[in-house]
């Protein structure tokens, strides 16, 4: 084989590498990208029942309740203009707390009731995750900025992680 | 007044990064070997100018001088004196800090291990490298000053995050960044190359180590946070592919790449302008890792506040930087020579292979960590990409780079007897096939974790049939077999070590995802719970006081069939100072699996509390396997061969008489 067939034969393994890296993301992207929408946005359209998508806002303050297997905890998200119910059976993270943050991960039940599989609520006090303040600020109820986090405060924290 | 010591030493490197970045590179350009010589200087003024600072702030920690707000912020006079010190970089300004001082460390291991560089090579990568320290210095004066006052100084501070306080996130980041700002080291001198043109397997010899170094710290540091996320975040999970994560694990895939094709470069003098390029890539990377964890780009499982005007000037940066080196990349490295050519099958060849999948699953990586960050961007969508994407996308790229893995040792160089290989393989391939249908018939899939496992056998299996293949065992006398043992080189050996530390690490990441049990229970003293054929019962809850927190603390008996197996204590911690709880699990290891405790909020309802168990198989399998990798590169980088700065006169003209001009290199 000449030197030139050999890097012929290189360069179409390299363009078949990318091209099934490619095939693989966007099929799996197809069924992986979960979106990210308000309580206000959500009563705006229609999502299909098995698609996984994200919620967040702020817990209603004394929405917060428990169901009688002491594990189902049921809260509403709000944007300060809709709000929704949220229903997760599980234990709620460290810094979940009423008025303050949330993003949950799950599906929306034909009832309108928002089944969450995953609630993060990792930041602290006076973090307001993103996704949070962007909706906040579009539904025109919040004034900060994206990502505002009191940055010259001298409470923000954060890790190298 | 140690603060604006430690200000003042900081613009006095400042000073020292500008010297050392245009003095030298005007020097080597015109080879006045009085100005390159100012490299040496410049370096090690650097250094004593940021260790000076670094140590002024880490003194304000120590004393709890809270008049200096970034020690204010962060800390507290309760807090644990390791915690002082660990907070210097637990937050933004001060790990900017150590990151320029690990920067400054490398370049005095540039001047102090590189007697036998060319000397043109040595000043150009030292300006480099002054050029990189330039604008973090700059960067960490403009927008993040360490050492900033406040007035009125506050009686007391505001604490490190409670997360954060654990031995294992204490060492983390300094892991992290030794070996991000390590890249720095082959990216120095990959540019410097470019601008002379020529690439040789001296600068091989020389890149190689310190690559290697970079890797086993990055290594380190990612197993560390994973290790963190497992036990302090209460999830019971040890990789969740949040882009704060996969930010630290592409330059790790790239650094993986850079080190086996320094390899071709170094023995072979082939792929060189690939090696070159790949040591660009790592080291953007690493510099993009900084920048999305830093700019608060992200949202993250991770991640804590940060400011957007940092992130401004971080891309600027980035841009700057990679967008320049990529350019001087198109420029210069058509003038590097092709060296020497080899068959389709050949090591070089599955060398080039395993490059090819990493690269190209770091690309993955890459469009999933930036893709919501354009769409949101263009749109204002807001997507995330969680695990199932990386399954489907990233594992199919992976299975085939671990099953090279198991050949690539045994093919020869420049052209390799394929049948010959296929058989010493066959023992694999039995184990590939029993896994497969054992696991398959244990555990009735997925189908995915299978064959994964399958092909960790297959990987584990080949890594010891060409170790035992080439010390003779049974096939020799025992005397010969010792001998040939001790006559194998540690980095042969290593790589024996990091193979099987790889299919280790594959076992416990498939597994420990595939087939965890978990249930969640509210549990009153004397409650049961059953899982994976365990009974937990509860026993008692109490209250304990921590030097600067307070806990619950619950006594769980762990029992199976009715024996004892231990008593667990998972804690929910309360830290006043902040107003935040955290978790610390109680885990209980076999070794084979772990039973993992984590205690929620009490239930007022039933006066009991909220407990989630998990049942983690072969989870410490990770760990192990991530040991045996860092272990591995250890041994590799203790080679004689290879031993760091050993870019030996000697011993290159010996081993390559044709390019004994270039690589002996010198005066």
């Amino acid at each position: 084989m000449k030197r030139k067939h050999k890097r012929l034969l290189f360069v179409a393994a390299g363009m078949a590498a990318l091209g099934i890296a490619a095939g693989l993301i966007i099929s799996a992207f197809d069924e992986n990208l979960v979106f990210f929408f308000s309580p206000t946005e959500l009563q705006a359209r229609e999502t299909r029942p098995d698609q996984r998508i994200r919620i967040g806002g702020l817990v209603e303050e004394g929405s917060v309740s428990k169901e009688a297997d002491g594990v189902t905890v049921r809260f509403r998200v709000t944007d300060l203009t809709a709000s929704l119910q949220v229903v997760y059976k599980d234990l709620l993270p460290d810094l979940f707390r009423e008025g303050q943050g949330v993003v949950a991960e799950g599906k929306l039940r034909a009832d309108g009731v928002f089944e969450a599989t995953e609630v993060l609520a990792k930041h602290d006090e006076n973090y307001m995750p993103r996704e949070v303040a962007d909706a906040l600020r579009k539904s025109g109820q919040w004034k900060g900025q994206a990502g505002d986090a009191k940055a010259d405060a001298p409470n923000v924290t954060e890790t190298a992680k | 007044m140690t603060a604006e010591l430690g200000h003042y030493a900081l613009i006095l490197a400042l000073i020292m990064a500008l010297v050392q970045s245009v003095l030298p590179l005007i020097g080597a350009h015109r080879r006045d070997h009085t100005l390159m010589a100012l490299a040496g200087p410049a370096v090690i003024g650097q250094f004593v100018f940021v260790s000076m600072a670094f140590a002024c702030l880490m003194y304000a920690y120590v004393v709890s001088d809270f008049s200096v707000m970034n020690v204010a912020a962060n800390s507290h006079s309760d807090k644990p004196l390791l915690y002082k010190f660990t907070a210097v970089w637990g937050n933004h300004e001060g790990s900017m800090v150590l990151w320029v001082w690990i920067l400054a460390v490398y370049g005095l291991a540039v001047t102090a291990f590189g007697g036998n560089l060319p000397p043109v090579l040595k000043s150009r990568a030292l300006a480099i490298q002054g050029l990189i320290g330039l604008g973090f210095l700059l960067f960490s004066l403009g927008t993040s000053n360490p050492f900033m006052r406040l007035d009125p100084a506050p009686i007391n501070g505001n604490d490190l995050n409670p997360l954060l306080q654990d031995p294992g996130l204490a060492f983390h980041p300094p892991l992290l960044y030794f070996g991000y700002v390590g890249l720095s080291m082959p990216f120095a001198f990959a540019i410097a190359a470019l601008i002379e043109g020529r690439v040789d397997p001296a600068w091989a010899r020389w890149v190689r180590p310190w690559t290697l170094l970079a890797w086993i710290s990055l290594t380190a540091g990612i197993t560390l946070g994973s290790w963190w996320a497992y036990y302090e975040l209460g999830w019971g999970g040890f990789w969740f592919w949040d882009p704060v994560e996969n930010a630290s694990f592409m330059p790790w895939l790239m650094a993986t790449a850079l080190l086996h094709s320094a390899i071709v470069a170094e023995k072979r003098d082939a792929l060189k302008s690939w090696t070159v390029l790949l040591a660009i890539l790592a080291f953007s990377l690493s510099l993009l890792g900084t920048f999305l964890v830093r700019s608060g780009v992200l949202t993250s499982v991770h991640s804590f506040a940060s400011d957007p005007a940092r992130g401004a000037y971080i891309l600027g940066f980035l841009i700057l930087v990679v967008g320049g080196s990529l350019a001087l990349y198109a420029w210069r490295a058509p003038a590097l020579k092709a060296g020497g050519t080899f068959k389709p099958i050949s090591r070089e060849s599955a060398l080039l292979l395993n490059n090819l999948l990493l690269v190209v699953g770091c690309g993955t990586v890459f469009v999933a960590e930036l893709y919501p960050i354009v769409l949101d961007a263009i749109d204002g969508s807001k997507v995330s990409v969680g695990p199932p994407f990386f399954e489907k996308a990233f594992a199919p790229l992976m299975a085939p780079l671990l099953l090279v893995a198991a050949a690539g040792p045994m093919l020869a160089w420049k052209r390799a007897d394929l049948p010959g290989v296929l058989q010493r393989l066959s023992l694999a391939f039995a184990a590939l096939v029993a896994v497969i249908a054992l696991s398959y018939a244990l555990h009735g899939g997925p189908i995915g974790a299978a064959i994964g496992l399958g092909i960790a056998a297959w990987l584990f299996t080949g890594a010891a049939v060409d170790f035992f293949d080439r010390i003779k065992l049974f096939r020799a006398p025992l005397s010969e077999t010792l001998v040939r043992f001790a006559g194998l080189p540690r980095s042969a050996l290593g790589t024996t070590l990091a193979h099987m530390g790889i299919a280790v690490l594959v076992v416990g990441a498939v597994a420990g995802t595939a087939w965890r049990s978990e249930t969640i229970a509210v549990m009153k003293p004397g409650d049961h719970a059953e899982l994976a054929g365990y009974t937990v019962t509860l026993t008692t809850i109490g209250e304990s006081k921590g030097p600067n927190y307070t806990a619950q603390i619950a006594e769980m008996r762990l029992e199976r069939d009715g024996e004892l197996r231990g008593l667990m204590y998972p804690e929910k911690r309360f830290y006043p100072v902040q107003g935040t709880q955290t978790t610390e699990a109680a885990i209980r290891t076999t070794w084979f699996a772990d039973f993992y405790i984590a205690l929620g909020d009490p239930d007022e309802a039933s006066g009991g509390v909220g407990v989630r168990l998990y049942h983690n198989p072969f989870v410490p399998w990770i760990w192990i396997g991530a040991l045996m990798l860092v272990v591995g590169g250890g041994l590799s980088l203790s080679d004689r061969r290879l031993r760091v700065g050993a870019p030996s006169r000697r011993r290159a003209s010996a081993a390559q008489p044709a390019q004994a001009a270039s690589a002996g290199g010198g005066p």
